[in-house]
C-alpha cells in the first residue's frame, strides 16, 4: 500500500544521503522525497512517498526512527491528511492547441506563469491523482516538458508533527 | 605544526588527544599516516593512553573491536585518510552486524582539498555510512571536542555500535580553547532503556503459565552485561535455555539447563526445543537467517513469543512477535526477577515432562564424533583446550569450520570470553581479535582458534605480538582446506572443491619462529593434550600450534540454508525427527 512518511531532522550536511542511502540498502520503495528546511532553519522536513505491506511500512518506520539525524517520524497514513504536489508543464501553444491549453488549465485551475510564441507553462497543484488526470488530459503530443516536485503531505486539524 | 600561542588555547590535535583523556581510554589501535600527521605528533607528548601499532589498519580496528568485546568499554582505532580509511571499512563492518561501541577517528585531506582527488582521499563519510551506527565529518576546529563526546556517547548507548569521526588534517593544525562537554543532549537520539512494566508483567504470566518454555538468547544480552540477572531468572523459573553464536557465556554452558547453542550448527536439543516450545523468551537476540532457518517453518508451529531488545527495529523484522518489549535487557530482566521472585514458582508437571521431552532429545548426543581413526580431530583439540585452560581463556576464532568446533566444544561459563565475528563472518579477525583481548587482560590466557585459510589474512599481525610481547597462543585447525566451503561443495556441489583447497602453505612453526614467536606442529592425536599443556605453561610467550587434523571432518549438526530448525543434519545421520 501507498504511504506518505513526513519526518523532521537536523538540517546537517549528509542528512538526505541517510534517508536516500537506507532506502537503497534495504531494498525499500521510494516513489518520490522531497525535502526542504523548516521555520526552524536547524531543522529540515521530508516527505517520502514509498510503498509496500504493513510489515515493511512498520521497519521503514522503525529504520528511519533509529538514523541520529531523524528527530521525529509520522506516517501521515495512520490519519487524516493532506497531500499536494506541485508540476511545470511547458506545452506547445501553436494554432488551435493555444486556445485547447488556456481551456484544460482553467478546467484543473491551472496557472500560465510563461507564455512564449509556440509555448505556454502551466503550474498546476494537487495531488499526485490529480496531476496525472492533467497529463493524461493533453494531447501527447503537445507535452515539451514536464517537472514534478513529489507530494507534500500534512496532518489534518490538530495532528502536528512538530518538535 | 601550529605552535600553542595563546595559553588558553590549543592545536586541533591536541584537543583530539585531551578528549580521548576526558574517554579514559586506555589503547589506542592504529597506524600513521599523513593526514593524521598532527595527531601522531600530539600521542608522542602524552602519556595518558598506549598507542598500538598494528600492522594493517583492519587489524586495527578488529584489535579495538575485540577490546570493547572483552572489557564492555568503546574501543579506538586511528587510520590515515584515503587508503587507510578504506583499509578499516572491514573492521567498521564487522563491529556494527555486532553492534560493538568503536570510535574510529580518520584523518582526512585539508578541508579546501576535499572534492578535489587529493592525494590519498576517499570520502569516509560516504562510504562508512551503511556500515556505521553514525559518523562525522568535522570541519572547524571548534567541533573537535564536542563531536567526539556526541561519537562517544552514541556508540555505547542504545543499541552499541562504531561511530566514525573524520577529521581534515588542517583542522587538527588550526587553535581554539579546549572545553570537554559533561554530557551530551541530542534532541534526535534518546535511547529507552527502561521497558514498559506491563508488558514485562504480561511476559512472566506466560511464562509462568508456559507449558513448553525456553529462553534464547544473543549478543544483546552480552552486550547489556545482562548474563546474571539472566541466570537468575532462568534458574528461578526451571526453564532451559540456548544461546546463539553471539550469546554463548550469557548464561554458564556447563549447566545442565542450558542446552547448548542453536542455529545452522545448533545441538539438537536447542533446535528441537525451539522449534517445540509454546512460550519463547527471546532476550537480546534477532531471529536471523542463521539462528531460526526459514521463518515459514519456524511458523509452522504455534507459539507465543516474547522479545525483550533495546531496539525497536530488531524486533517484528524477520519474525512476528506477541509481547515486545523495547528497553535495556538489564533493566528488563532485573524487573522480570522481581516478579518472578514475588511468585516462588513450583515445577509443574507440565514443565517436568517437557524436560522429559528435552532429556530424550539431548540423550541423542548429537556432538559425538569418531576419533578413531588415527587423524586429529578438531573437535577433540577444542575439548582439549577447554580442559587444558580450565574453561578460563578468552577464545576467539576466525570464519568457518573451526569457528563452529570452537561455539559447539568450548564451553563458556562466563559473558565476553567468546570473541568472534558472528553477523559479518568476517575472515582473518581471529588474530587481532586476540590482540585486543590480550591488551585488556594482560593475565589472561588467550586463545586463537583458527584455520589455515583464516590466519592468513592478517598474519602479518604476528609482528604487532611480538612487538608489545604479547602470550597468545594460536590453536591452529589445518586441514589445507577452506573447510566450510568444502563441507557445503561435498554436500551440496557434488564433490566439486572449486578452489577450496589451500596449497603452498608456509611452514608455520619457521614463520612464527622468524617473528620471534614459539612455533609447534602437532601430528598425532596422542600429542594434542600434552602439546596445550606446554603451550599454556609458557605464560610469557606467544605460540603458534600447527594441529594437523582430519581433512574429511564435517560440522554437525547441520541445518541448509533455507531449511527449518528441526530439519537437521547430523553426523552419521543418527535418526532425527522433523517435528
Amino acid at each position: 500500500m501507498r504511504h506518505i512518511v513526513s519526518l523532521l531532522m537536523e538540517n546537517e550536511a549528509g542528512a538526505l544521503s541517510r534517508v536516500a542511502g537506507l532506502f537503497s540498502a534495504r531494498g525499500y520503495n521510494i516513489e518520490s522525497l522531497t525535502v526542504a528546511p523548516t521555520e526552524d532553519p536547524t531543522l529540515s522536513r521530508m516527505t517520502i512517498v514509498t510503498s509496500g505491506s504493513d510489515d515493511v511500512i512498520e521497519q521503514i518506520i522503525k529504520q528511519l526512527n533509529k538514523l541520529i539525524d531523524v528527530v521525529k517520524v509520522l506516517d501521515l497514513n495512520d490519519g487524516r491528511f493532506i497531500e499536494r504536489e506541485l508540476m511545470l508543464v511547458k506545452v506547445k501553444a501553436t494554432g488551435t492547441f493555444r486556445e485547447e491549453m488556456k481551456r484544460m488549465c482553467d478546467i484543473f485551475r491551472g496557472r500560465i506563469i510563461d507564455v512564449a510564441d509556440g509555448a505556454f507553462t502551466i503550474e498546476l497543484t494537487g495531488s499526485g491523482h490529480k496531476l496525472d488526470a492533467f497529463i493524461e488530459g493533453l494531447d501527447k503530443t503537445a507535452i515539451l516538458e514536464t517537472v514534478r516536485t513529489g507530494a507534500s503531505g500534512i496532518g489534518r486539524g490538530d495532528r502536528i508533527l512538530k518538535v | 605544526m601550529a605552535e600553542t600561542t595563546h595559553p588558553d588555547q590549543m592545536t586541533g590535535a591536541e584537543i583530539v588527544i585531551r578528549c580521548l583523556e576526558q574517554e579514559k581510554v586506555k589503547f589506542v589501535f592504529g597506524y600513521p599516516g599523513g593526514a593524521v600527521l598532527h595527531i601522531y605528533d600530539a600521542i608522542y607528548k602524552q602519556d595518558h593512553f598506549k598507542h598500538i601499532l598494528v600492522r594493517h589498519e583492519q587489524a586495527a580496528v578488529h584489535a579495538a573491536d575485540a577490546f570493547s568485546r572483552a572489557t564492555g568499554e568503546v574501543g579506538v582505532a586511528l587510520v590515515t585518510s584515503g587508503p587507510g580509511a578504506t583499509n578499516a571499512i572491514t573492521g567498521i563492518a564487522t563491529a556494527y552486524m555486532d553492534s560493538i561501541p568503536l570510535v574510529v577517528i580518520s584523518g582526512q585531506v585539508p578541508v579546501p582539498a576535499i572534492g578535489l582527488d587529493a592525494f590519498q582521499e576517499v570520502d569516509m563519510v560516504g562510504v562508512t555510512r551503511p556500515c556505521v551506527k553514525h559518523n562525522f565529518l568535522v570541519k572547524d576546529v571548534k567541533d573537535i571536542a564536542v563531536t567526539i563526546k556526541k561519537a562517544f556517547h552514541i556508540a555505547k548507548t542504545g543499541r552499541p555500535g562504531p561511530v566514525v569521526v573524520d577529521i581534515p588534517k588542517d583542522i587538527t593544525a588550526h587553535l581554539a580553547k579546549f572545553s570537554y562537554p559533561e554530557s551530551i543532549e541530542m534532541r534526535s537520539y534518546s535511547p529507552v532503556i527502561k521497558g514498559h512494566s506491563g508488558q514485562i508483567k504480561k511476559a512472566i504470566k506466560l511464562l509462568l503459565e508456559a507449558k513448553r518454555p525456553m529462553v534464547y538468547t544473543g549478543g544483546g544480552l552480552v552486550l547489556g552485561d545482562a548474563a546474571e540477572s539472566l541466570t537468575k531468572l532462568v534458574r528461578a523459573l526451571g526453564v532451559p535455555v540456548t544461546n546463539t553464536l553471539m550469546g554463548l557465556g550469557g548464561y554458564p554452558s556447563t549447566d545442565k539447563q542450558f542446552l547448548g547453542m542453536l542455529g545452522m550448527h545448533g545441538t539438537y536439543e536447542a533446535n528441537m526445543a525451539m522449534q517445540d516450545c509454546d512460550v519463547l523468551l527471546a532476550v537480546g537476540a534477532r531471529f536471523d537467517d542463521r539462528v531460526i532457518g526459514n521463518p515459514s517453518h519456524f511458523y509452522s508451529k504455534d507459539r507465543t513469543i516474547i522479545h525483550v531488545d533495546i531496539d525497536p527495529s530488531s524486533i517484528s523484522k524477520r519474525v512476528k512477535v506477541h509481547v515486545p518489549i523495547v528497553g535495556d535487557v538489564k533493566s528488563v530482566l532485573q524487573e522480570m526477577n522481581e516478579l518472578v521472585e514475588a511468585e516462588k514458582p513450583a515445577q509443574s508437571p507440565a514443565l517436568k515432562a517437557w524436560w522429559a521431552q528435552i532429556e530424550s532429545w539431548r540423550s541423542k548426543l548429537c556432538l559425538t564424533f569418531d576419533n578413531s581413526n588415527g587423524l586429529i580431530k578438531p573437535q577433540d583439540v577444542i575439548q582439549k583446550l577447554w580442559e587444558v585452560t580450565k574453561g578460563d581463556a578468552y577464545v576467539t576464532s576466525d570464519v568457518g569450520q573451526h569457528q563452529m568446533w570452537a561455539a559447539q566444544y568450548y564451553k563458556f561459563d562466563k559473558p565476553r570470553r567468546w570473541i568472534n565475528s558472528g553477523g559479518l563472518g568476517t575472515m582473518g579477525v581471529g588474530l587481532p581479535y586476540a590482540m585486543g583481548c590480550q591488551f585488556a587482560d594482560p593475565k589472561a590466557q588467550v586463545a586463537c582458534v583458527t584455520g589455515e585459510g583464516s590466519i592468513q589474512m592478517n598474519i602479518q599481525e604476528l609482528s604487532t605480538c611480538k612487538q608489545y610481547h604479547l602470550p597468545i597462543k594460536v590453536i591452529l585447525l589445518n586441514n589445507r582446506y577452506l573447510g566450510m566451503v568444502r563441507q557445503w561443495q561435498e554436500f551440496f556441489y557434488e564433490n566439486r572443491y572449486s578452489e577450496s583447497y589451500m596449497d603452498s602453505l608456509p611452514d608455520f612453526v619457521k614463520l612464527a619462529e622468524s617473528y620471534g614467536h614459539v612455533g609447534m606442529n602437532i601430528e598425532k592425536p596422542q600429542d594434542v593434550e600434552g602439546a596445550l599443556t606446554e603451550a599454556f605453561a609458557m605464560k610469557d610467550r606467544f605460540v603458534f600450534m600447527n594441529f594437523i587434523t582430519d581433512q574429511k571432518e564435517n560440522v554437525f549438526p547441520m541445518i541448509e540454508a533455507g531449511k527449518g530448525l528441526s530439519q537437521m543434519i547430523l553426523a552419521n545421520d543418527i535418526g532425527a525427527e522433523d517435528l
